[in-house]
């Protein structure tokens, strides 16, 4: 059987393979860290839920949920609960298979990309040597999901959306990949660990790269954005022409994890960024370098946390865009750019103007 | 070349919208807007122009400005106000005069439209700003606006 170098927790990896014999030791460690990983980012997914309805709220000067918990903190598992007890409807018409699946779909993408993420230096549950290549190419499976999802609900609305959600992901999934191309020119590896070392000697990648990594971190953000399906990219679930969008036929759990894997996608699209452009789990300008006991994990959250109210700040400040605006801004804009960008990072790195 | 005039001000204009939402984020803990109703109900006051329900103001001698003209019964859209009149006899000039017995207003019918408070020559009826108006019988919200006892003030039809 195929080891996974699965390096969390050094001291339950040990003592399960005291007790167990190999085969059943790696999987048991396998399925404890699912576990670990889903109720970590459920939970995760829920407070980015409540931060998105505060951050919102002091943007249009109101005071968001206060009511449930102090400052409203259990406001989200609240609803949660309320979602986890509705009845699941659906309507006679649907293709029962397909429409069942899809909310699984989305939800699992998500949360395998979210695998390989280097959270901190032990904190990362598979560190694959093709890290990069791996969440552009699992990334792009959620879009199926929603597909299934908008198709199967035999809901004209539902079916406008997904298919504005195809249009979209696979346009701006281009963008991604090439700023995230234009990156892995600087650093030479798709090894995501591999990548922060790098960060580590030489200062982060939008500093190294300078000039073209900003464009690609911009560039990257507006991508990121779109692949979200968060406003101004929200054709997909756009409620004043669609209703719901692709999801309006579900309800109670199923809604909650078409919900719940929009909200990890942020998470997952900021986590990119974090690690490709501001360094990952490392300190700015290494303050807390010699500091044993410092955990990483809090730097990292400190970035995607900034990069998420950016998104945020997005989400309600920007009207949405028309559909042929959306195509003009990737494919006229973005690409081009993005394709020179990348030429011009690679002769910045061949004549070594790079810090 | 307006390829790359478009991207400029298309960055600029996006900063711009982001630096007016930025500055509402910074002050909303100071500015925020949102009345936490029930929990501030003593301390709560709604600005004038709000529109609660239409009253007839009385003066300290129970008189109130309503002539019995009817405009506000004919202006009303929806047929709230019912206005039920008499002849009576001036003290003063001793002719005949019309004056209100009851001035009848049904809020439960009452679209806040303003019409009848735009029609009153003598501005006998205004706003109040009062706005817990539920009750559990739809009778209650007929009301009477005129107090019992109550008269026309004099030298208001001059
Ligand atoms: S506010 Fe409008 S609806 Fe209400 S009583 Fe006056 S005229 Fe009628
Ligand atoms: S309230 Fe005004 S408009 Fe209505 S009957 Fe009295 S004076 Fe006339």
């Amino acid at each position: 059987m195929m080891m996974i170098p699965l390096n969390i927790t050094k001291t339950i990896h040990d003592w399960l393979y005291s007790v167990m014999p190999e085969n059943a030791a790696s999987i048991t460690e396998m399925l404890l860290i699912a576990i670990a990983y889903l109720a970590l980012f459920a939970v995760a997914g829920l407070y980015l839920v409540l931060l998105e309805r505060k951050v919102a709220a002091w943007f249009q000067l109101r005071l968001g949920p206060n009511r449930v918990g102090p400052f409203g903190l259990f406001q989200t598992m609240a609803d949660a609960l309320k979602l986890l007890s509705k009845e699941l409807t659906s309507t006679d018409k649907t293709d029962k298979f397909l429409y069942n699946l899809a909310p699984f779909f989305v939800i699992t993408t998500s949360l395998i990309a979210l695998s390989v993420f280097p959270f901190s230096k032990q904190f990362q549950a598979f560190d694959i040597n093709i890290g990069v290549f791996f969440l552009i190419a699992v990334s792009s499976i959620g879009v199926i999901g929603i597909l299934i999802g908008g198709w199967s609900s035999n809901n004209k609305y539902a079916m406008i959306g997904a298919m504005r959600s195809g249009v979209q992901t696979i346009s701006y999934e281009l963008s991604v990949g090439l700023s995230i191309i234009t990156m892995v020119l600087l650093t030479g590896t798709l090894q995501l660990s591999e990548i922060i070392e790098i960060q580590r000697t030489g200062g982060w990648l939008i500093w190294q790269g300078h000039i073209p990594a900003i464009i690609a971190f911009m560039i990257f953000m507006i991508a990121g954005t779109a692949e979200t399906n968060r406003a101004p990219f929200d054709l997909v679930e756009a409620e004043s022409e669609l209703g719901a969008g692709f999801h309006t036929e579900y309800s109670g759990m199923k809604f909650a994890y078409f919900f719940l894997a929009e909200f990890i996608n942020m998470f997952i699209i900021a986590s990119i960024a974090v690690v490709l452009f501001f360094g990952g789990w490392l300190s700015p300008f290494g303050i807390t370098e010699g500091i044993t006991w410092f955990p990483e994990v809090l730097w990292f959250l400190i970035k995607v946390l900034i990069i998420i109210f950016l998104m945020m700040w997005f989400r309600w400040t920007f009207p949405r865009l028309r559909i042929d605006q959306l195509l003009t801004l990737e494919w006229k804009y973005l690409l081009p750019i993005n394709l020179v960008n990348l030429v011009v990072m690679a002769i910045i790195i061949w004549l070594n103007l790079t810090f | 070349m307006s390829y790359f005039s478009d991207i400029y001000n298309g960055i600029k204009t996006l900063l711009t919208g982001m630096s007016v939402t930025g500055k509402y984020f910074i002050h909303a803990r100071k500015g925020s807007l949102t009345q936490q109703y029930p929990d501030n109900r003593e301390t709560l006051k709604m600005f004038d122009r709000f529109r609660g329900e239409v009253v007839m103001p009385h003066d300290e001698n129970n008189e109130h400005r309503c002539t019995g003209c009817q405009k506000c019964e004919i202006a009303c859209p929806n047929g709230t106000i019912e206005i039920i009149w008499d002849r009576g006899i001036d003290e003063e000039t001793g002719k005949k005069k019309k004056k209100i017995d009851k001035h009848i207003y049904h809020l439960g019918m009452c679209t806040m439209c303003g019409l009848c408070i735009e029609a009153c020559p003598t501005d006998a009826i205004v706003w109040a700003q009062n706005y817990e108006n539920s009750v559990y019988d739809r009778t209650k919200l007929s009301k009477v606006l005129n107090q019992p006892g109550s008269k026309v003030k004099a030298g208001i039809e001059d």
